[in-house]
């Protein structure tokens, strides 16, 4: 079976997903790069639950769930800020600075 | 447990104890509730007397020679420290528990005279509750942390009655001088009971005394050591050299707490620790004639002081401090029983003069009172011809007077002769007690005369009270005069209770304390003195107080005396002695203000101010804030940032993990 193409393209999509996060300062497009990796994960869980079992198969439902519920957590937060700081540029979200 | 009345010792403090509880808590929510606070607190007192003649005759019956000992509970158990909660019942202990609770009873029966009025009368007597049962706990304990239990709470409760009248700052100053002036002796009770359970391994008097001649060297330092800092204690308590000017001051509080607490009882605390403690002072002869010798000192010093007081309470504080000072003779001297039995006398008589004084002045104030005049009602010099309205205080006071001076067959004369009998014997053996038998006779001398010179101001002669008052002179009630002749009858007949082989006496007292004081005589040298020598010491000492009292009365003459307004400031040795000596300036300037500078320029504006404040807690407030104002340069607010130093910690740790860096 393809598992070492399945985990190759798993550890670029959760690479791309990091460089994102660090490197973007648009919420929900850092937002979105943390889905990415999620996915990626997720990816290597079903490659690998070909080989060991379908525990895999069962923790992608998991992340599934997780991740549907912090999508929605999340999007509230970025829209309660935006509605409060007109802007979701993270640059300009400082207000636990010390 | 001995299954006699002596079993009962525990009512005697409890019973007192139990007047406190009850006295106190009317004194909190019934001060005006007077009936049943005298009901109780006399009571409490009577029957504490009744407890304590039963445990003295039951004890007598079980004709022992060692304590009979009470161990109630166990109140520190600190690995080879073992302390009880414990009482004893031996010789000496008894004769201080019927002093203290008879003497104690009529001072507490006269006190309901004095203080009826008083809007404190439920909170004083329970004071002077409280001040039995601490002072019998102290003649009563087991040991010396039981004893030092009593000591403390004696000196609170002196404290509280000498400020009994708080509100006038000169009464609450005395009580704290008090205070602070017997903290000092404290100290050297501790550090003596601290260098006795080094030495013995043991706290217990039976241990302590019993193991003593072994385990310490005779005349050693350890044992000069503890004898020395357990007679500073007693100079504090006992009010000796360098510790009594507390004593004078102490007259501020009510006259009965004067007669109980600073004549009869509490000061005499420190004879009796010298008593208890006999076998270890008779090991440490220099401590034994530090002990003499600063009670001859004290004795003629105080007295010289008395000579030219005229507030009739303080000639008689100063008489108090000299009779103590004959007490530490006898005790000094190893005459333990003589020492005792001027206390029990002494107790008779000085509490029959206070109590005569407070008749005085409760009349005098009365008078003034009633003439509505601010005069004060203290200065004998205000009195004059006051036999003429109180003639049972006049005549009993002069029973008093003949007691202390000496004059056979008074009470006094048998004990002070004793002492200084005793003085002069351990003199044939040691020149130095010669001295001390000197000093102690030239006190005599002055005391029959400052003595006579009181009763002759204050009852004889022309009234000076003023135009007006003379005429609302009366005696006091009988409820206070009535204690004043129990307590004349035991000043004038008080020596048959020792009267000396040489007058064809059994010296009772004496034989009945040996088993106490046997332990310590045999260590101290033998002297003898033949008849004849004792007849003309005898002789010598009634002569001096004959001369005394012939003396003021040939030399004073009251018809000269001007009342106190009015009167000129004395003038050059007498005015050294009524200024005492200059003694309380000159402690004020030697040690009070440079304690005080100390404590304020250098503990409090640098110790305090700049060490502790300062560097301490500002050192340590400046300190974290610095560290704080680093640490919030770390948090910029920027999501980034963190997620840069987060993801850089997640590949050092994988990078760990997979075993790079050689890990």
């Amino acid at each position: 079976m393809l598992l070492a193409p399945a985990l190759g393209i798993s550890a670029v999509l959760f690479t791309l997903g990091v460089a994102g996060v660090l490197l973007r300062r648009n919420a929900i497009v850092i937002f979105m790069c943390v889905e990415l990796m999620l996915n990626a994960v997720n990816l290597t869980f079903v490659a690998l639950a070909q080989r060991l079992g379908v525990g895999g198969q069962v923790f992608v439902f998991f992340v599934m769930a997780v991740a549907a519920a912090e999508a929605a957590v999340g999007l509230a937060i970025i829209l309660a800020v935006y509605r409060h700081k007109q802007t979701v540029n993270l640059n300009d979200i400082n207000i636990l600075k010390g | 447990m001995t299954g006699t009345a002596v079993d009962l010792i525990w009512l005697a403090p409890a019973l007192a104890l139990l007047g406190f509880v009850l006295n106190g808590a009317l004194a909190l929510w019934r001060p005006t509730a007077k009936a049943a606070v005298t009901v109780i607190g006399v009571g409490v007192l009577a029957t504490a007397f009744a407890v304590g003649i039963a445990v003295v005759s039951a004890f007598a019956g079980l004709h022992t020679e060692a304590p009979v000992v009470f161990r109630y509970w166990s109140w520190m158990p600190v690995g080879t420290l073992q302390i009880d909660a414990a009482l004893q019942v031996d010789q000496l202990a008894a004769v201080m528990l019927l002093v203290v609770t008879g003497v104690g009873s009529l001072i507490h029966l006269f006190s309901v005279g004095y203080m009826k009025e008083d809007a404190g009368y439920a909170r004083y007597f329970a004071y002077l509750n409280l001040f039995i049962f601490f002072m019998l706990v102290l003649v009563l304990g087991a040991n010396f942390p039981v004893m030092f239990v009593g000591w403390e709470g004696v000196g609170l409760c002196s404290y509280l009655l000498i400020g009994f009248w708080f509100n006038e700052k000169v009464n609450a100053d005395a009580g704290k001088k008090a205070f602070i002036v017997n903290r000092i002796g404290d100290f050297g009770f501790l550090v003596a009971m601290f260098i006795i359970f080094w030495a013995t391994g043991s706290l217990d008097f039976e241990n302590v005394f019993g193991k003593a001649p072994t385990l310490l060297a005779a005349g050693g330092g350890v044992v000069t050591a503890a004898t020395l800092f357990l007679f500073l204690g007693c100079t504090g308590k006992s009010a000796q050299i360098p510790l009594y000017t507390w004593l004078p001051d102490a007259m501020q509080g009510p006259t009965p707490v004067s007669a109980l607490i600073h004549a009869a009882t509490m000061v005499t605390a420190g004879v009796y620790l010298v008593a208890r403690c006999n076998v270890l002072f008779a090991l440490a002869p220099i401590s034994g004639a530090v002990v003499a010798g600063v009670g001859a000192i004290t004795a003629l010093f105080a007295a010289t002081i008395a000579l030219k007081q005229w507030d009739i309470k303080r000639v008689l504080a100063y008489s108090t401090i000299s009779q103590l000072g004959y007490m530490f003779v006898g005790v000094g001297t190893g005459a333990m029983a003589a020492g005792i039995f001027h206390l029990v006398t002494h107790a008779f008589f000085k509490a029959l003069l206070f109590l005569g004084s407070g008749s005085v002045i409760y009349a005098m104030h009365h008078a003034y009172h009633a003439t509505h005049s601010h005069e004060d009602a203290q200065d004998m010099r205000n009195m004059g011809g006051l036999r003429r309205h109180m003639p049972w205080t006049a005549a009993l006071m002069w029973i008093a007077t003949l007691a202390i001076a000496g004059v056979p067959p008074f009470s006094g004369f048998f004990s002070k002769d004793e002492i200084l009998a005793a003085a002069f014997a351990r003199g044939t053996v040691q020149p130095a007690w010669l001295v001390f038998w000197g000093l102690g006779l030239a006190a005599a001398l002055l005391t029959a005369f400052y003595m006579t010179r009181l009763m002759i101001y204050t009852f004889h002669g022309p009234n000076r009270s003023g135009a007006g008052a003379e005429a609302h002179l009366h005696e006091a009630p009988w409820v206070m005069t009535g204690p004043l002749v129990i307590l004349g009858g035991l000043s004038a007949l008080g020596g048959v209770l020792n009267v000396p082989e040489l007058w064809g006496g059994g010296a009772r007292l004496h034989h009945w304390l040996e088993p106490v004081t046997k332990a310590g005589a045999a260590l101290l040298p033998e002297t003898h003195l033949s008849t004849s020598v004792e007849w003309t010491l005898v002789t010598i000492a009634v002569a001096v107080a004959v001369i005394g009292i012939v003396g003021a009365w040939r030399l004073l003459k009251p018809e000269a005396l001007v009342p106190a307004r009015a009167a000129a400031p004395e003038r050059g040795l007498a005015r050294v002695l009524r200024n005492k000596w200059y003694v309380d300036e000159l402690y004020d300037f030697f040690v009070v203000h440079p304690l005080v500078w100390l404590s304020d320029a250098v503990l409090w504006k640098q110790v305090d101010q700049r060490v502790i404040d300062g560097a301490g807690v500002n050192g340590a407030a400046r300190g974290a804030r610095a560290l704080g104002w680093l640490g919030a340069r770390l948090q910029t607010g920027q999501v980034g940032v963190y997620v840069t130093l987060f993801v850089v910690g997640v590949l050092a740790i994988l990078w760990r993990l997979v075993g790079g860096g050689g890990g």
